[in-house]
């Protein structure tokens, strides 16, 4: 069997803040990572781990102030089920339905994988190009952490060991569009070899570009050259041949175990341009 | 801690680690050992379960996180007295097991597929069953076993 830490499941946001400023947790979610590492022996055994999993509060899915609230205890299932996600994040909900599988969906949730902070993080590049906002909440309070700011390096993200991810503020942009991509090695039970988030506003040429790419750098990316390739340029096959181009020159992807950084570069600058084509 | 659960109708009490994996507590603290471990990191679906409903991979579940849940695991599938469930049944006419060691929970995913009453098209029951893997590579008779029960349950609603 596994190592079993000892673990606490408060039932109030209070009463985990209280824990966490006693001690060093190890928050848990729905697990779809942490039991992984555990079972894997990937990395130190944490000493307590902090279940959020009763933690009502940070469930459920709401518009409100011009923006799509999400709670961190969101599933991924939900994300799936969910239709003002569909009206307004319609690429969070792809990204919902390329993790694991039904298995997965039902437990893994969306702030799990915003905290886990995997390069490969599936949802990251959504939040990246849909210019979201996390919400954290700790013994001083509330702050809001814009999603380009919030894995500063690999593997960490900009919150405080005494805080908590407490849910996802995505603002609602009319005329916005949205499209995402992955590349993996099947549709179920893959981690993403590239994977592509991007949103846009046409008038008719190209405003509010965001393009964000995960599994090609140490943190999910926004590809900021790219986007600037395509600001304000009129559509057509020209814009998308520069974006390209800027993207190539910007993204640096490793080898690793899931692909080598030659096809992630090439595959990169081919679902971009697919993509952009299809957006045109 | 003691956790309460009800595991195929019956109420468990189990004292045991928070962190104590529900594939071990049934396995190896309640002896229901129909539910396997491949590979206990959530890749291949052998030991799927139904928590509240909901498929799941036991072996990243935390028992802590299951405490006044509802479990049904492949013990739980046979009529009283030990007959096949339909869903069995259709698996065994349609040869939708070899080596055995992904079917109970094969028979679990297939399960929450049924009772979401979904149309059986092969991409919805390919989609039900994307997160488990079968290495006989059985994948055509397993689809075609969950389309038959599919197809049983509906002309037996229609009945």
């Amino acid at each position: 069997m596994p190592v079993e830490p000892p673990v606490v499941s408060p039932r109030s946001l209070a009463e985990a803040y209280a824990l966490l400023a006693s001690a060093p947790h190890r928050p848990l979610a729905g697990g779809t990572d942490l039991l992984v590492q555990l079972a894997g022996e990937l990395g130190p055994v944490p000493d307590r781990v902090l279940d959020l999993w009763r933690l009502d509060e940070l469930r459920g899915i709401r518009v409100a102030g011009g923006a799509l609230e999400i709670g961190a205890l969101t599933t991924h299932a939900q994300l799936r089920r969910s239709e003002a996600c569909a009206a307004h994040a319609p690429t969070l909900v792809a990204a919902a339905a390329t993790i694991g599988a039904a298995q997965v969906q039902n437990r893994g949730t969306l702030g799990g994988n915003v905290m886990n902070a995997s390069p490969a993080g599936d949802t990251l590049p959504v939040l990246l190009a849909l210019d979201a906002v996390l919400v954290a909440g700790g013994p001083r309070g509330q702050r809001q952490v814009p999603a380009a700011a919030f894995w500063p390096s690999y593997r960490t993200t900009a919150l405080r060991p005494d805080e908590l991810l407490l849910g996802v503020r995505i603002p609602i942009v009319d005329g916005r569009r949205q499209a995402f991509r992955k590349v993996g090695t099947r549709r179920a039970q893959a981690i993403s070899k590239v994977v592509l988030a991007a949103s846009w506003r046409r008038d008719p040429t190209w405003r509010d570009v965001r393009i964000a790419f995960g599994s090609v750098a140490a943190t999910p990316v926004r590809a900021t050259a790219a986007e600037a390739a395509l600001e304000g340029a009129s559509a057509g096959p020209e814009a998308i041949d520069r974006a390209v181009a800027a993207l190539l020159g910007e993204l640096h992807p490793i080898d690793d175990v899931r692909s080598t950084a030659a096809y992630r570069l090439e595959v990169s600058g081919r679902i971009l341009r697919r993509l952009l084509e299809d957006a045109s | 801690m003691t956790y309460r659960l009800v595991v195929n109708g019956e109420p468990a009490e189990v004292g045991v680690p928070g962190m104590r994996r529900l594939l071990d507590v049934l396995r190896e603290d309640l002896g229901l050992t129909g539910t396997k471990e491949g590979c206990g990191e959530g890749e291949c679906g052998a030991c799927t379960v139904l928590v509240d409903g909901e498929v799941v991979v036991s072996c990243l579940v935390p028992v802590c996180q299951v405490d006044g849940s509802t479990v049904r695991t492949v013990e739980g599938l046979a009529v009283a007295g030990g007959a096949l469930a339909p869903l069995q049944q259709a698996f065994l006419e349609a040869g939708g097991a070899q080596c055995g060691i992904c079917t109970p929970g094969m028979l679990m995913a297939a399960e929450a597929f049924l009772a979401a009453g979904g149309e059986p098209t092969d991409a919805s029951i390919r989609e039900a069953i994307a997160g488990n893997l079968c290495r006989c590579t059985g994948y055509t008779k397993i689809v075609d076993a969950i389309r038959l029960a599919a197809e049983r349950r509906a002309g037996a609603g229609a009945a």
